[in-house]
């Protein structure tokens, strides 16, 4: 339904003011499958805040939900910080559109235990999931896993919060990594990096202190998209193990021991080439090449949470569904609080994007069609959803 | 050499910019970004050159203040051009000129120059406030006189102007023979004479604000054009005078009066909305140092214009000796001043937009395709 839906949403965004790139190099070079937002997310944001003034709806900043007052199932009013100022909001309808809970340090603690200190958030702090927490409490039926989230393998030394896409690091493909003792743990050239770089985070997230660090020589050196942080870098192998403070012996070990199991083989990193290792643990499958040539660079790597997974469960409509079988009255949600992704393994790039677009105007339409006929008897019977499948 | 807090601020702008890339779509500076991975004070110096100021990727960037990134590529950019023009400028003495060049001065290089010219017109009798015979400008003022001192004056900006446009084009790594590509040279001046950077695919830009607007084009084009044709008109009267040896003053409907009349019509609304989209502007994107050079190039523009204008409708009137005189003052007091002000944008922007022409069908120096 999200696929069928999105068909029509880029004609729609561009009504609203979204500009979209041409067809040109791309971030993560998929610009024959991705429509790239012309200036990125925050020029999408500033469209439709703009949009939305334009229609006289009245956009209050510096607003914090604190607590929402539900009845029965109903909603009737929402607990609200402006400035700092507790003020409370009823409405008819309420349609709640505010994230996942990546930036709540306390609630990842929960799920992922003394692990989540490591991780960074690359987004805004301010996704605290105060109301996807509290909906749940309030016998909302929740859906997804808190354990999954969309997790990248991210520059170590990116900002705690809001690194945003300049601390990804696209050289994994082209070296090796290793973790705090040395070795490595997973095939870095099973696929192409655009296809991988969703589960590197995890992957991260699972070696001890949930650090890795990225290899690679003089050769690898100007053949990915330029990152923001300098890596470290040194004439030996031993040297570079120093320099970001690995056991030394083991990582030599481990370059070697890759270096001899490297086959011969004709490197090509814009297909899935034939440069593999043989008789090592884990094998590198593509892009296999000797790390022989100084200077050699190190990256390291924290897994950086994109999105969480965990949300409220809606139906077509958007409608908010409680824990025992009734659907919420008035209450709708959009977004990464209904859904950061509907898919069980793996992504898509900018689906996420897809998901809130999609139920985000799904929910829109539907609060406003029951806004206005609140008062007036309903049919017995489900009706149908409206335009949700057009 | 970049002061280097400057050149640090330049690097960090473009590592963050050159690690994210959404931008690359609105103007000619990403793209020319992404053809590079190290930043030199060359690379900047250009990349400042490229920029015109409209400041859509500072509203798109998820990196501008707040954030602890700090990144601001129009007011860093506006800085290192800023700073571009004082490296550039011929004779290198006259570098400070570009950060005196505020109203005050201009005002009084057009009082000293049209007391020169005062006294220079009492050589055939002062006769600055009588009607003069059919308008014949040469009673008021010597014909050796005018002559002689716009040429040189004409001559030393065209100089000042071309020696800075060869530095800048050295600077930035080109080879001569660029210059004299057609292919490119068409190509940028595509770019030029249609602003396309801040075209945005007929979006317009977003200055003065965050909403995109056209204005700034049309005030530019209004401006550039009026400039062009009275440069056009002055050109013809030469031809007319020397070369077909018809002496003014021409028709209201003779072509240098007919160029003169819209160019002069031009260069006042021009100015004068450029002026006030200024003040509108949002100077968070703005290098407030360069407030004054770029207010006395407005206000210059205007008083020629004006002036210009002024002179053609009152020509049989007794003001017309003063405002001759002033006029001319007006006139070569902007072309002294040419090459030590907001004009130079034009050709260092001109320039730049050549080299990115000429840069854009070379092969690209990194391959990154995954």
């Amino acid at each position: 339904m999200t696929i069928r839906a999105s068909a029509t949403c880029t004609e729609w965004m561009k009504r609203q003011g979204v500009r979209f790139q041409h067809a040109m190099g791309g971030t993560l070079h998929l610009g024959r499958t991705n429509a790239f937002f012309l200036g990125g997310g925050k020029a999408m944001m500033n469209a439709y805040f703009a949009a939305a003034e334009r229609s006289g709806i009245r956009i209050v900043y510096n607003a914090e939900v604190v607590d929402l007052d539900v009845v029965d199932g109903s909603f009737q009013s929402a607990s609200v910080l402006v400035e700092g100022k507790p003020v409370q909001i009823g409405a008819k309808v309420l349609v709640a559109a505010s994230g996942g809970f990546e930036s709540n340090l306390e609630w990842l603690k929960e799920a992922w235990g003394p692990a989540a200190d490591n991780f960074l958030i690359r987004g805004t702090p301010y996704n605290k999931g105060k109301v996807l927490k509290r909906l749940i409490e309030l016998g909302v039926e929740s859906i997804g896993d808190p354990t999954q989230g969309h997790c990248v393998a991210i520059d170590a030394r990116a900002p705690k919060f809001d690194g945003g896409i300049v601390t990804r690091l696209d050289c994994v493909s082209l070296g090796i990594v290793v973790n705090k003792n040395g070795e490595r743990f997973y095939d870095e050239g099973e696929d192409f990096w655009p296809k991988r770089y969703a589960i590197w985070g995890r992957l991260v997230a699972q070696q001890p202190e949930q650090i890795g660090h990225c290899i690679i020589d003089a050769k690898a050196m100007g053949k990915f998209m330029p990152s923001v942080f300098p890596p470290a870098k040194a004439q030996t192998i031993r040297e570079l193990a120093t320099l970001v403070n690995l056991p030394v012996e083991n990582v030599v070990a481990t370059v070697k021991a890759y270096n001899d199991a490297v086959q011969p083989g004709s490197f090509n990193h814009a297909i899935m080439d034939d440069c593999r290792t043989s008789g090592l643990k884990p094998e590198k499958t593509h892009w296999a090449l000797k790390i022989d040539q100084p200077p050699f660079y190190a990256y390291s790597l924290r897994p950086g949470i994109t999105f969480t997974y965990l949300g409220v469960k809606v139906n077509e409509r958007a409608e908010v569904q409680l824990s025992n079988g009734q659907r919420a009255r008035n209450i709708f949600a959009a977004g990464e609080i209904m859904a950061g992704s509907i898919l069980g393994k793996g992504y898509v790039a900018g689906f996420g994007v897809t998901i809130g677009t999609v139920f985000g105007r799904i929910a829109g339409r539907e609060a406003a069609l029951q806004a206005l006929n609140q008062g007036e008897t309903r049919n017995g019977k489900e009706e149908a959803p409206r335009h949700a499948a057009k | 050499m970049l002061p280097n807090e400057l050149m640090h601020e330049g690097e960090h702008l473009m590592t963050v910019c050159n690690a994210c890339r959404y931008c690359e779509g609105y103007c000619a500076v990403w793209q020319a970004m992404e053809r590079r991975l190290v930043f030199k004070e060359s690379d900047l110096n250009y990349l400042a050159n490229l920029c015109h100021n409209c400041s859509e990727c500072y509203y798109a960037c998820q990196y501008a203040p707040p954030h602890e990134f700090d990144i601001n590529p129009p007011k860093t950019l506006a800085k290192i051009r800023a700073y571009t023009y004082e490296l550039y400028v011929w004779p290198q003495p006259l570098a400070k000129a570009f950060r005196k060049n505020g109203l005050l001065v201009s005002l009084l290089t057009v009082v000293v120059l049209i007391g020169f010219l005062v006294a220079a017109s009492a050589s055939v009798g002062s006769r600055l406030w009588q009607p003069v015979r059919g308008g014949d400008v040469y009673e008021i003022i010597p014909h050796e006189v005018m002559t002689l001192t716009f040429a040189a004056v004409g001559l030393f900006a065209a100089l000042a102007l071309l020696i800075g446009f060869l530095r800048f084009w050295r600077n930035v790594g080109e080879a001569y023979s660029g210059i004299a590509a057609p292919a490119a040279l068409a190509r940028a001046a595509k770019d030029v004479l249609r602003l396309e950077n801040l075209d945005n695919g007929g979006a317009g830009c977003t200055y003065p604000g965050a909403e995109s607007s056209q204005s700034l084009r049309w005030f530019h084009h209004l401006t550039f054009y009026g400039f062009l044709s009275c440069f056009v008109a002055t050109t013809l009267g030469a031809i007319y005078y020397y070369g077909l040896g018809w002496h003014g003053p021409y028709g209201y409907t003779s072509w240098p009066v007919l160029f003169g009349t819209l160019g002069g019509i031009g260069l006042v609304i021009g100015p004068i909305g450029l002026f006030v989209l200024k003040q509108r502007s949002n100077r968070e994107i703005e290098d407030e140092s360069q407030y004054g050079m770029d207010v006395s190039f407005i206000v210059l523009l205007l008083l020629t214009s004006i002036s210009g204008l002024l002179l053609l409708f009152l020509r049989d009137s007794a003001a017309m000796g003063t405002l001759l005189l002033v006029h001319l003052g007006i006139v070569m007091a902007l072309f002294l001043t040419l090459p030590y002000g907001k004009f130079v944008h034009g050709i260092y922007r001109s320039a730049a937009l050549l080299k990115w022409s000429l840069e854009r069908s070379r092969p690209p120096e990194h391959n990154l395709e995954v």
